[in-house]
Formats: C-alpha cells, sequence, structure tokens
C-alpha cells in the first residue's frame, strides 16, 4: 500500500501539544491543574457572560453550574425544551468507579478499562481524570433526586456492561439518560427561575462569530419566527451532540446534526478523529425505505441473550425449526472468554461477516438472532421480564413480534461519534474561548467508547470539569463589548443569511431527505463498519457529485419567516456533505483498524482488527481549508498503561 | 394499505385553521405514524406544497417532543408516543383525523405544532430538589427504601408530552404537576422543599392558564408512561399539609 496515497486530499500541517495538562504522577494531575488555575471573585463573576449551546447532558449540566457559580449564562437548543436533548434516550447506565460491589473496581481500573477500550487512542490525563470525578457524578445525581435502581437494603445497585469484568453501572432501569437528563434540566430550570440562566428554546445555531481570534459570540436563527438573532459573550460552549445522523440512520434524534460544530471547524476550529464511529450491535433492523431512524436496544440485553444466525446460507426456515446443532452461537465460538459480551465494535463486525456470507435473518438478510429462550427456561419468564421488559415491549411495538416466543432479530446501527472538535485538557479548543464538551469533543474515548461512559463523560465535562477551566479564561475578561455593528458579527450574519436565501431560491426538484438518504448509503456503504481504500477514494467522489447536485437540485419550500421544518434540514444536510467527506478522508488517512475504525487491509490472520501503533498513535485533527482540509498530527504517548493488542477471546 | 388523512393546517399562531384532506398510498402496516407523515411530507413537497409541521425528535418514545391528537385520541388507538404508533393499529381504507393538542396552555405554533413552555415554568417553579454541584454528601450516605424508590422511579418517567392535558376535558395539567411532586416527595432529599415545591408548581399550574382536576382520569389512560393517577391524590394531600401550615 503506499503511504501517501490519502495526501492527493489533504496537506499535512505541523504537529500539535495539548499545553494544559500536568506532568507528574497521573492521579494528582487534575488537583494541580484545578490549582493552577485562576479563580474569579464571585462579586466579578456576575459581569462575565457565558453562552452554552446544546442542553444533553454535558451542556445543561454545564449551563446550570455555571449558574449556580454566578455566572451569566445564555443557553440554546434546537428543541422545545431543554428536556428533550437526545441524552435522554440512553438506556443503559452510568458508570463509576465506587466499588460498591467490593470486586476490585477502582478508579485506575476504570481508567485502565477506558484506556484498552478506547484501543490506545485517548489521552491518559483526561481518562484519568474522568475516572476520578466518575464518583462525584453519582453523589451529585442522587442528591439531585436521580432514582437509581436500588437493593432491598436502600442502596444503590449496579450491574455489569460490555468490555469490563467489575460490576460498576448505575442504572435506572432501561431509562438511565432519561433521568440523569431530567436531573440536569431541573437544576437548570431552578437556575432559569433564579435568573442566572436565559433559556432560548427553539432556536438553532447557525455561526459561530470570531472576534481577534476569540470566539464571542454566536448567530442563532429563532426556528418559529425566522429572525436571525445575534448573542455575544465572553465565551463559547458548544455541547451539541455527535454526528451520526451523517448516515440518515441512525440511532441518534432526527434533529441531532452537526452544524454547530462543523461552522465552528469552518472558522478554524480543529475537528479531530472524525472517522470513529460508533456501530451499535443490538439495534432493531431496517423494515424498508420509509425508514426514519434506527432503535436501539440496550446492550444489557447480551448478559442473557444469546446471539446466533443459522449454520446454512440462506436457510429461511422459522426459527424454531432450525435445531440446536444447526445453529452458529458465533460469538461464543469465536471469543470464548467474553462471549456475547465482547465489546461494541467486535459485536458489530461480526454481525456484519455472517450477513455478508448469506446468514443473515430477516428481510433482506440484514439481521442476526438475540435469542432469550435459554434465559426463560433458566430464570422463568418473570424474572426476564423484571430485567428487560420495557425493552421487550418496545421491540414488540416497533416490529409486531413477540420476543418471548421468538428470538429478537438485530442488526447493527450507527450509535456514537467518537470524533469531534478537538480539546485541550481544559475543554477548550484551539480557538480561544471555544469550549466543547460531551460528545460533540473528542477526547475521552479514544477510537472506541464503552458501555455506560456516554453519561459519565457528559456530566463530567459539564459539572466538574469545564466549570474550572471555564473559569480560568473568563478570570481575564471581561473581554471588550461586542457592538452588533461590529464588521465581523455583520458579516456572520450576512453569511447565514445569504445561505438561507440559497436554499430557498434553488426551487429544484429533489427533497432534501432524497439527498440525506443518499448520502448515508454512501456512508453506511464505504466509511461503516469495514473500510478499504478504493471504496473511500470511491465515496469522496460520489459525495463531491452529490454535493453539487444538491446545491442545485434541492428544493426547500415556503419561506424564512416562519416555522419552516424543511429549511431547518436543508442547512444540516449541507453541513452533513462537507462532514462526510472528511470522514472519508479521515479514514483513508489512517491506514490502520482500531476500535470503531476497521480497515479491510490491516486485520490479522483470523481477522482480528491490526493496530499500527508505530504509524498511528496520534490524535488526527483536521484543519479546515477552502480548498482542502490539512492534517495535524497530536502524538499519543502511553505512560501507565501498556500499548497492546486488545484479545477479548 | 391505501389510506386517508385529514390534517389541521394552520399557518401560525394568528391563523384560523382548518381541517385538509389527503390521501396516502402504499402505506407499509410497519411504518410508524410519523413515518407516514413523512411519506406524505415527501408528496406534498414536490407538488410545491407546504408539508405539514410536526413536532417529533427522538422516535423511540422517551423525549416527549411527540404527540398529536389522533381520531380524537391523545397519542392514537394505542397507549403509547405517537412515534411508537404504527400503521397495522388501521385498516386499509381508513380515514384518519390528526389534530394538535387542544389546551388553552398550550396554544397551536402552526400546524400540528404546539407550544407546552408553561411545562417548563411549573417546573421552574419548585420541580427540583436545590443540590448545587459540588454539595453533595456520599451517594450511600441515606438509603432510600426500595420501595419508595420504585415508586418515585414510577412518577419519574413522565416524558412531559402534554398529552394528559390534551385528553383532559378540563385542559388540566394535574398529573404532569402531580409526577413530579410524587417523586421527589417521596425521596428523602425532596424533604426540605416538599411544601414548598407543592405551592409554588400548583400556582405555577393555575397560572398558566390549566383547568382544575376534577378526577376523571382520561390523563392516565392516555399517557403514554401510565402515571399512575393516586400521584394527584399525593399532590393534594401535600398540598393540604403546605396549606395547613401556612405555607401559602
Amino acid at each position: 500500500m503506499p503511504t501517501n496515497v490519502s495526501e492527493q486530499f489533504h496537506a499535512v500541517g505541523e504537529d500539535i501539544h495539548d499545553t494544559k495538562a500536568p506532568s507528574g504522577p497521573i492521579e494528582r494531575r487534575w488537583d494541580e491543574r484545578k490549582f493552577s488555575t485562576k479563580l474569579v471573585n464571585p462579586a466579578n463573576r456576575r459581569k462575565l457572560s457565558v453562552i452554552v449551546v446544546g442542553t444533553g447532558l454535558a451542556g445543561a449540566s454545564a449551563a446550570a453550574t455555571l449558574g449556580e457559580a454566578g455566572y451569566q449564562v445564555k443557553s440554546f437548543c434546537y428543541q422545545d425544551s431543554p428536556r428533550r436533548a437526545h441524552s435522554i434516550a440512553a438506556q443503559g447506565g452510568i458508570n463509576a468507579a465506587k466499588n460498591y460491589r467490593n470486586d476490585g473496581d477502582s478508579i485506575y481500573r476504570l481508567f485502565y478499562d477506558t484506556v484498552k477500550g478506547g484501543d490506545f487512542r485517548a489521552r491518559e490525563s483526561n481518562v484519568y481524570r474522568l475516572a476520578q470525578v466518575s464518583v462525584n457524578i453519582i453523589d451529585q445525581c442522587v442528591a439531585q433526586g436521580v432514582p437509581f435502581a436500588r437493593e432491598y437494603g436502600g442502596l444503590l445497585d449496579n450491574r455489569s456492561f460490555g468490555g469490563v469484568q467489575v460490576s460498576r453501572t448505575f442504572y435506572a432501569r432501561g431509562q438511565t439518560g432519561q433521568q440523569l437528563l431530567i436531573g440536569a434540566y431541573q437544576a437548570l430550570e431552578r437556575q432559569i427561575a433564579a435568573g442566572t440562566v436565559e433559556m432560548n428554546t427553539r432556536h438553532e445555531m447557525l455561526e459561530l462569530i470570531m472576534i481577534d481570534g476569540k470566539a464571542r459570540g454566536i448567530i442563532v436563527r429563532d426556528m418559529v419566527s425566522g429572525e436571525i438573532e445575534t448573542h455575544t459573550a465572553d465565551a463559547v460552549v458548544l455541547a451539541t451532540g455527535g454526528y451520526g445522523n451523517v448516515f440518515f440512520l441512525s440511532t441518534n434524534a432526527m434533529g441531532c446534526n452537526v452544524t454547530a460544530t462543523w461552522r465552528a471547524h469552518r472558522k478554524g476550529a480543529f475537528f479531530a478523529n472524525p472517522c470513529y464511529t460508533q456501530i451499535h450491535p443490538t439495534c432493531i433492523p431496517v423494515s424498508g425505505d420509509y425508514q426514519s431512524k434506527l432503535t436501539l436496544m440496550s446492550e444489557s440485553l447480551r448478559n442473557d441473550g444469546r446471539i446466533w444466525v443459522p449454520k446454512k446460507a440462506g436457510d429461511d426456515r422459522a426459527p424454531s425449526d432450525i435445531p440446536e446443532d444447526e445453529r452458529d452461537y458465533y460469538l461464543e465460538r469465536i471469543y470464548p472468554a467474553f462471549g456475547n459480551l465482547v465489546p461494541r465494535d467486535i459485536a458489530s463486525r461480526a454481525a456484519k461477516y455472517q450477513c455478508d456470507a448469506g446468514k443473515g435473518v430477516g428481510p433482506g438478510g440484514l439481521g442476526v438472532y438475540l435469542d432469550f429462550a435459554d434465559a426463560i427456561a433458566r430464570l422463568g419468564r418473570h424474572e426476564v421480564e423484571a430485567k428487560y421488559g420495557n425493552l421487550f415491549d418496545m421491540y414488540a411495538q416497533i416490529t409486531g413480534e413477540n420476543p418471548y416466543e421468538q428470538p429478537m432479530r438485530i442488526y447493527p446501527a450507527v450509535h456514537y461519534t467518537m470524533g469531534g472538535l478537538w480539546v485541550d485538557y481544559d475543554l477548550q479548543s484551539n480557538l480561544e474561548g471555544l469550549f466543547v464538551a460531551g460528545e460533540a469533543n473528542f477526547s475521552e474515548h479514544g477510537a472506541n467508547r464503552l458501555g455506560a461512559s456516554a453519561l459519565m463523560q457528559g456530566l463530567a465535562d459539564g459539572y466538574f470539569v469545564l466549570p474550572y477551566t471555564i473559569a480560568n479564561y473568563l478570570a481575564d475578561g471581561p473581554y471588550e463589548k461586542i457592538d452588533d455593528s461590529h464588521p465581523e458579527v455583520v458579516a456572520a450574519r450576512t453569511a447565514v443569511e445569504e445561505r438561507i436565501e440559497k436554499f430557498l431560491s434553488i426551487n429544484g426538484t429533489r427533497t432534501v431527505d432524497s439527498f440525506h438518504k443518499e448520502l448515508g448509503q454512501i456512508m453506511w456503504d464505504y466509511c461503516g463498519m469495514e473500510r478499504t481504500e478504493e471504496g473511500l477514494i470511491k465515496a469522496i467522489s460520489m459525495i463531491r457529485d452529490l454535493k453539487a447536485d444538491f446545491w442545485a437540485n434541492v428544493k426547500v419550500t415556503g419561506v424564512n419567516e416562519e416555522l419552516n421544518q424543511t429549511l431547518e434540514r436543508a442547512g444540516r444536510v449541507a453541513d452533513f456533505f462537507e462532514l462526510g467527506e472528511l470522514m472519508c478522508i479521515d479514514a483513508l488517512n489512517r491506514r490502520e483498524s482500531c476500535g470503531g475504525h476497521f480497515r479491510a487491509e490491516s486485520q490479522t490472520e483470523d481477522g482480528e482488527a491490526l493496530r499500527h501503533d508505530d504509524e498511528f498513535a496520534y490524535v488526527s485533527a483536521w484543519e479546515f481549508g477552502d480548498e482542502q482540509p490539512t492534517l495535524r498530527k497530536e502524538p499519543l504517548e502511553y505512560e501507565y498503561v501498556e500499548m497492546k493488542s486488545r484479545s477479548y477471546k | 394499505m391505501n389510506i386517508t388523512v385529514r390534517v389541521w393546517r394552520q399557518k401560525n399562531a394568528d391563523d384560523k385553521g382548518r381541517m385538509v384532506t389527503y390521501g396516502v398510498e402504499n402505506v407499509s402496516e410497519h411504518m410508524s405514524f410519523l413515518e407516514m407523515l413523512d411519506v406524505l411530507n415527501e408528496q406534498l413537497t414536490l407538488s410545491g406544497d407546504d408539508p405539514i409541521a410536526f413536532d417529533h425528535d427522538c422516535r423511540e418514545g422517551i423525549c416527549g417532543m411527540c404527540g398529536v391528537v389522533i381520531n380524537g385520541i391523545a397519542h392514537g388507538p394505542e397507549v403509547t408516543t405517537t412515534c411508537q404508533l404504527h400503521m397495522r393499529s388501521f385498516e386499509d381504507g381508513a380515514v384518519i383525523d390528526v389534530e394538535p393538542w387542544r389546551a388553552g396552555a398550550f396554544p397551536v405554533v402552526k400546524d400540528l405544532v404546539v407550544d407546552r413552555s408553561s411545562f417548563d415554568r411549573i417546573i421552574q417553579a419548585g420541580g427540583y430538589i436545590s443540590a448545587p454541584t459540588g454539595s453533595a454528601p456520599d451517594a450511600h450516605a441515606v438509603p432510600v427504601p426500595k420501595d419508595d424508590a420504585d415508586h418515585a422511579f414510577d412518577a419519574a418517567t413522565c416524558i412531559g408530552c402534554g398529552a394528559c392535558v390534551a385528553a383532559c376535558p378540563n385542559g388540566s395539567g394535574m398529573l404532569f404537576t402531580a409526577a413530579k411532586i410524587t417523586h421527589l416527595g417521596l425521596l428523602p432529599q425532596g424533604q426540605p422543599e416538599r411544601e414548598s415545591r407543592v405551592i409554588g408548581m400548583v400556582e405555577q399550574h393555575d397560572h398558566e392558564g390549566f383547568g382544575g382536576c376534577t378526577n376523571i382520569g382520561e390523563c392516565t389512560s392516555a399517557c403514554p408512561k401510565g402515571i399512575p393517577l393516586d400521584t394527584i391524590a399525593q399532590l393534594n394531600r401535600d398540598l393540604l399539609g403546605a396549606l395547613a401550615h401556612g405555607k401559602a
């Protein structure tokens, strides 16, 4: 393989480094950083303002905490209420190194598991801090009234999750994300009532305002009136979630989009590791071309469900007619140590291989069985119902099939994006005053996220990290007041207005969704579970053609001065085209397999992912360019966890 | 299957609004109700008409953003959210009426989209436990009896969709308010603010123009999360207690 094949699509710039993480013993670093940050006198805080975009776990917790501290906060979300943000859909749980089970867990073990689970592509310092504050998160949430599952003694219950061998996951039935988000939402509403946070619902950020090298505000559209508004502040926080909807079909909410972070990227913020996408193994398969989204079922199902396909390709008998010795429980066979509990990336790819070999089940052969017959025989239907009842009901509701009587059919779906805007240890992007939290940043999960870690990271960032690090930045403020007539503000507004005008004037022959679906199919086929050099180069060219067609032929009805959902979607899809191309370039550059990124050219003899630490132990941070992006590498060093290949056999 | 939908169309808050009839062909029984509306909207867009505005986001029954009245029933014929309703619940040739939530406290924004910000303001009036970040004791400092925790959880599953209000002949938001009162009031952490919470939230509820509760129970039967009616009894007990202590 030539070493520079991706370089026809991008330039290579100088390496970058995180300059904020202290050196020294890893368990002291966060304390030292907190001690070295500047403090802001409580009386001065009310003179300092922060914009927080997004109200998921990271955004709501950050806005509430900054409000409590006394800063002037402006919060924005595109939904009709901050409580709708998609963190709400997380089912399984949240990790914390409490060691309440006395099973050998510790901060160090959570740190170790997360670095290893991330396939050695995350920063040690950041991950250690995450494990440290994980214990505070549980305390905080309980104090807010989050109703975690409890045992008869009244203490908190735990369960285990894929990729680890201790029970450190706290949960609230299958609705952990909902309960954590409602906790953060209530804290946020309390601050709104107190007057420290100004809430702007049904507002979508469409541009970042940069003045003298600093992030100073945003341009938003009021989604009801269409009014384009300018909001300025001393610092801007983006907590706008992931970009999985570039695939059109994903487990993300319909409105999830990349626009806020992409607009910041175009203004100079580095976009890191965009190709690291998590494909979740236990989702309900696609049923038809009208499909609008995919539904995930918690991977806790893999604790008791057994995954299998018929041994014979093309076997279309009903599952109950396939005898035991003609079934292949392929995860148990290939990975005897972890069996059905292997990490997500491995389980997903294994399902794809079975279906590629013609052994898939259900419509289109894109599914594998997840069978609870043994669990029901062992535990009784009652106990299975108590553990998984709401998930079984959801499955029955969507498919019309009864999972107590026949095995579920599952297939992988895009679920989470590990990539995002590059941030330093302080969660500040390379643009001064622009902070990025939660799924929107790239930092803690490396190339693969372990289950129950997303909620932990979102709340760690918002409750316990950003409030300290942003204070250090604000301590040098307040910065010069910005007038709406400032040339940079006017330029940003004008750019937004012209773009909207352009969408409304094309009046072509294809709908926004038809373009989005076609883009999603390209991404799924060529930048999905398995990527090849040939496929990625082809995808880049297909995306460019489709993008050109979009700007010539899309049809956006209505006007700007109204609630116009087609116009909203057009703006998001336009940004997804640019992101999709960058994802393919990033995947093309990374000629190794790691975590959520599997290059077919880089595998072991028995088909497992093969990392190349000598060449690729770096974060790929991409700098925007009008002609082509520039790759900036941040080398990764491991002082505590020895880099080795993951083995779950 | 082929169906006919009669949909409420209203350009904006000031428009009078009307029902408009559309045919939708080749509807699959596996489509969700909202996917059927997506298909209709694609048709409308291509013919140059304004697509139907409706609220939706997660499409997995948890965010609470979707919700329309279908054939006179909030969220339609199954007890679930609109996004989890599938077309297999309807017959071929069916005529389906689709309307927004109808309630004084939920003004229509456009078509099927309503403004539910009154719910957020009820939460602002006390629907929280004051626990500033960093102030929490260890999570195991106060054990919570499992029964209390489970009942608190049952009430906490409310998704704030507003079906209870749409279903209530009085347009009351009492089930929503009571769910939060019950969730927080059953937990030891919620005790210090228990009385001020119920007074504040009920006052705000009335101030927003929601109707009073007359124990009809339509709210519970329409609730996709099955929030029980006895949460309202709990609210009334708490309210009386607070009033007796002179908290109002």
